[in-house]
């Protein structure tokens, strides 16, 4: 007996969207295995879960805080997957946007906020976009392999600003690798009266519109596709493919870059080495469950973050451990690449 | 063999073919592209099951299931592109897969004496620690040698062995076959250039349409009737032709050579040009340059000297926009890679070149309504069946992926129509359509480069006829004055 996959007429539109709620439905019950095996009792396990994430103003207002990091990575990576640019280098890019954002946020004082806050975005866009199209060069120029190079330059990213917090940046009284506060006028606002929900979540929706906008409307979003489905019928029909992918590049770079640039200057203030607990890597997750479609990772980063906040509360009120939650982000990638796999392709079991 | 039959889906690849090989022969097998060559071959060695006939030797019936068992039955085989790990030395290469015995362990001392002794005994002189990465393409056909001989093959296939060889190494290849026929070994040569099989065979096999069309000693034959069983003397019902007088030179080549992505020179200083209402065949065996001097002329490859004239205009070379922004209608040979984005709707395929434009990509956004349209007519206009205009490419058929491409590029009434294989692989129904589109465009006024391994389109379309044998032009002739023997032997290489 041996199983085989054939292909197979894939479902119609609606299932770019069944797909995913399906993925997410089912990680749902997938997850009761491991909460039950914690010991947790399981609708108290996910009425917490819920709760913690949407049972009060501040919880919600809290999951929308968490998800606009991850709508930012999310949309990085989907932008550049879209035109097969395989960045996994979200990472990267966020810390690079962080760091330019601390330097100027800290040396900038006397500098009204309507200056400062839109140099930060545009210095930190600028920074993590250009650290993006380095690996984009190599590939265009030197046909290094992309996913190799936006991966490792993510670990080259995280030393350099461990040699500048320990260095230039580093709080001149600290003694662990710390910046010194970035100035009142360089902090996102806060908009919602006790709350952090800041500047930086209404930013990240607009980003999903302003990609949406790019992919669907826009001659650049029409190449990048056709790059992205074809690169050798793209490049015959007359589309320069090196500027179309080092464009995405910087684009995708500079949206993980504004990720970076919101986790200092509306939740630490500061610069420190644990900036982003892998935000990047979440974001590759993101986008794919989102179906590298930019509404879709809207609602993925949110539900991360539901499932992100929701664990802490119950871990607090059930024991089990809040890890659970890097457990089922997990499973939702397996599952949503499942789902994607039956869509194009059916199983059949060969009897011989 | 007896009675092989091979089908694929609709077509018959084999159809009874009757295949004999005795001890200490080379036999040629011969035939065009798509024959049926190299599906029989792959049936001797194992890789595909056939549907009919049966299969002895020594007398007995063979059934094989996988290359492994026709390598156990001292069948060898060397394909075209070789099978060797370009990191692994040329012993290592040449153990793998062998397992003499139940030993675990890898004897590599006798290994290597028994290669040494191999190579000493055949004169195939290569340094068994080289890794074969750093090899000539020539060096490693004597490793593929070597690794039949080293697992004791009685019969050695050659698919196309002079095709990836410099001129020079020939000779020397041709000295070990023939040493290893004399031991008393069998090869069987797959060729379609004649003057090789008349140098080294003793008999000739000639497949056409995947049947025989006959066996022949060599020293009883020429290479004239050879060029004859292999082209065949049928004559398709002709198309009508429409005479018209040509104009102006629309495209000169002057003097192009260029490299193939293998590194060997593809096309060799080649001068040809094509005139307004004129088509202009190009006939040959495939591998021949066509495909290099169509890429050249897409924009897709860049020509190491040359130059190409459009309109009495330089052409920027190596820049398919180029092309694009020059009005060339491109028909590329692989419509489904190079042509067609599969996964992009009928719509946006039909904007492929022209998205930027100021109706339909204007100040940076996409026009919708403006490509809807544009996309309507033309699925009108050339009747191309889909499910509309939103429709993915893939849910077309292979006739209407071809109209998609025609539309295309033809519907800016373009002044030179290069087109590559522009029927392969499509039913009897669109093969018309299309030639019928192209006689139009030569109508208009447009001058047409038709290159076709179909050389019944290319004597049935042209004008001019030129034939093409390893990048050069082996011969030129009206296309009225054609006949399929002269045209058989230039594409074999004979010059009379």
């Amino acid at each position: 007996m041996r199983i085989q996959l054939t292909k197979r007429q894939p479902l119609p539109t609606w299932s770019r969207i069944a797909i995913p709620v399906g993925a997410i439905v089912t990680t749902l019950i997938l997850a009761a295995i491991p909460i039950l095996a914690a010991g947790g009792n399981l609708w108290k396990s996910y009425y917490a879960l819920f709760y913690g994430a949407l049972g009060t103003r501040f919880n919600i207002l809290e999951t929308f805080v968490k998800s606009s990091p991850l709508m930012f990575t999310g949309l990085a990576v989907a932008f550049a997957f879209r035109a097969k640019f395989w960045n996994i280098g979200a990472e990267g890019q966020l810390l690079a946007g962080a760091i330019v954002a601390t330097w100027i946020g800290v040396y900038a004082v006397g500098v009204p906020s309507i200056i400062l806050l839109p140099t930060i975005m545009i210095g930190g866009f600028l920074a993590g976009g250009s650290w993006a199209v380095v690996p984009a060069l190599l590939k265009t120029r030197l046909k290094v392999d992309d996913v190799v190079s936006t991966l490792l330059l993510n670990f080259v990213m995280a030393h350099i600003m461990g040699a500048l917090l320990f260095g230039p940046l580093q709080k001149p009284d600290a003694s662990w690798p710390i910046s010194e506060q970035i100035v009142e006028a360089a902090r996102y606002p806060i908009l919602l009266a006790k709350s952090r929900f800041h500047l930086g979540i209404p930013l990240a929706f607009l980003a999903v519109l302003v990609v949406w906008f790019i992919n669907t409307k826009t001659v650049f979003g029409f190449r990048a596709k056709a790059v992205g489905v074809n690169i050798k019928a793209a490049h015959f029909g007359g589309i320069n493919t090196t500027s179309v992918i080092i464009k995405t590049a910087l684009i995708s770079g500079g949206l993980a870059g504004l990720a970076g640039v919101g986790e200092v200057a509306a939740i630490q203030y500061h610069l420190l080495s644990d900036i982003s607990p892998g935000y990047g890597y979440t974001g590759i997750v993101i986008a794919m469950l989102g179906n590298l479609h930019p509404v879709g990772v809207m609602f993925s980063a949110i539900f991360f973050s539901i499932i992100n906040v929701g664990s802490q509360t119950m871990s607090r009120m059930t024991g089990v451990p809040s890890y659970i939650s890097g457990v089922m982000e997990g499973m939702a990638l397996i599952v949503m690449l499942v789902f994607l796999l039956m869509n194009e392709y059916k199983i059949r079991v060969v009897r011989k | 063999m007896r009675g092989i039959t091979k089908r694929f889906l609709d077509t018959t690849a084999n159809d009874h073919v009757d295949f004999e090989l005795y001890p200490g022969e080379i036999c040629a097998l011969l035939g065009e592209n798509g024959a049926g060559k190299t599906t029989l071959m792959n049936i001797l060695f194992g890789y595909y099951s056939f549907d009919e006939g049966e299969i002895l030797i020594d007398g007995k019936p063979a059934l094989f299931a996988s290359p492994r068992d026709a390598i156990a039955l001292g069948i060898g085989m060397i394909h075209q592109h070789f099978t060797l790990v370009p990191t692994q030395s040329v012993l290592e290469n040449i153990i793998i897969g062998v397992s003499e015995s139940a030993n675990p362990f890898l004897n590599l001392r006798a290994a290597r004496e028994r290669l040494l002794e191999l190579q000493d005994r055949f004169g195939l002189h290569v340094d068994p620690d080289a890794l074969v990465w750093t090899l000539s393409v020539g060096q490693q056909q004597k490793v593929e040698i070597l690794k039949a001989l080293y697992r004791n093959s009685k019969i050695l296939i050659m698919d196309e062995p002079t095709a990836v060889l410099a001129p020079s190494e020939t000779p020397e290849l041709f000295r070990t076959l023939r040493m290893l026929a004399d031991e008393g070994r069998a090869i069987i040569f797959i060729s379609h250039k004649l003057y090789e099989v008349m140098e080294i065979s003793n008999r000739v096999m000639v497949l056409r349409n995947g049947k025989v069309e006959g066996g022949r000693e060599t020293r009883d034959t020429s290479t004239r009737e050879l060029a004859n069983m292999m082209v065949g003397r049928e004559v398709l019902e002709r198309i009508e032709q429409v005479e018209t007088e040509p104009g102006d030179v629309v495209l000169r080549i002057d003097g192009l050579t260029a490299v193939s992505n293998k590194g060997l020179e593809a096309v060799k200083s080649l001068s040809m040009n094509v005139r307004e209402r004129e088509i202009v065949g190009v006939a040959g065996v495939s591998g021949n340059g066509q495909s290099e001097l169509c890429e050249v002329l897409f924009g897709m490859r860049s020509p190491t000297s040359g130059t190409v004239t459009l309109s009495g205009k330089p052409m920027r070379l190596g820049v398919p926009g180029e092309a694009v922004k020059r009005g060339i209608a491109r028909i590329p040979e692989d419509r489904i890679e190079t042509g067609l984005l599969m996964d992009l709707s009928v719509e946006e395929n039909l904007i492929l070149e022209n998205h930027a434009a100021p109706e339909y990509g204007g100040r940076g956004l996409v026009r919708k309504t403006a490509i809807a349209e544009h996309a309507e007519e033309l699925i009108n206009t050339y009747s191309i069946k889909t499910d509309g205009r939103t429709a993915a490419a893939k849910s077309l058929s292979g006739g209407n992926l071809q109209k998609i491409i025609l539309a295309r590029e033809l519907s800016s009434d373009p002044k030179l129509v290069v087109a590559s294989q522009p029927t392969r692989g499509l039913d009897i129904g669109a093969m018309e359509y299309i030639h019928g589109r192209i006689i139009e465009e030569k109508k208009r006024g447009a001058g047409v480069l038709l290159v076709s391994d179909d050389l019944d389109e290319v004597m049935n379309l042209s004008d001019r006829i030129i034939v093409l044998y390893e990048g050069r032009i082996m011969g030129e002739v009206r296309g009225a004055d054609a006949n399929r023997e002269q045209i058989g032997l230039w594409m074999s290489g004979v010059q009379q």
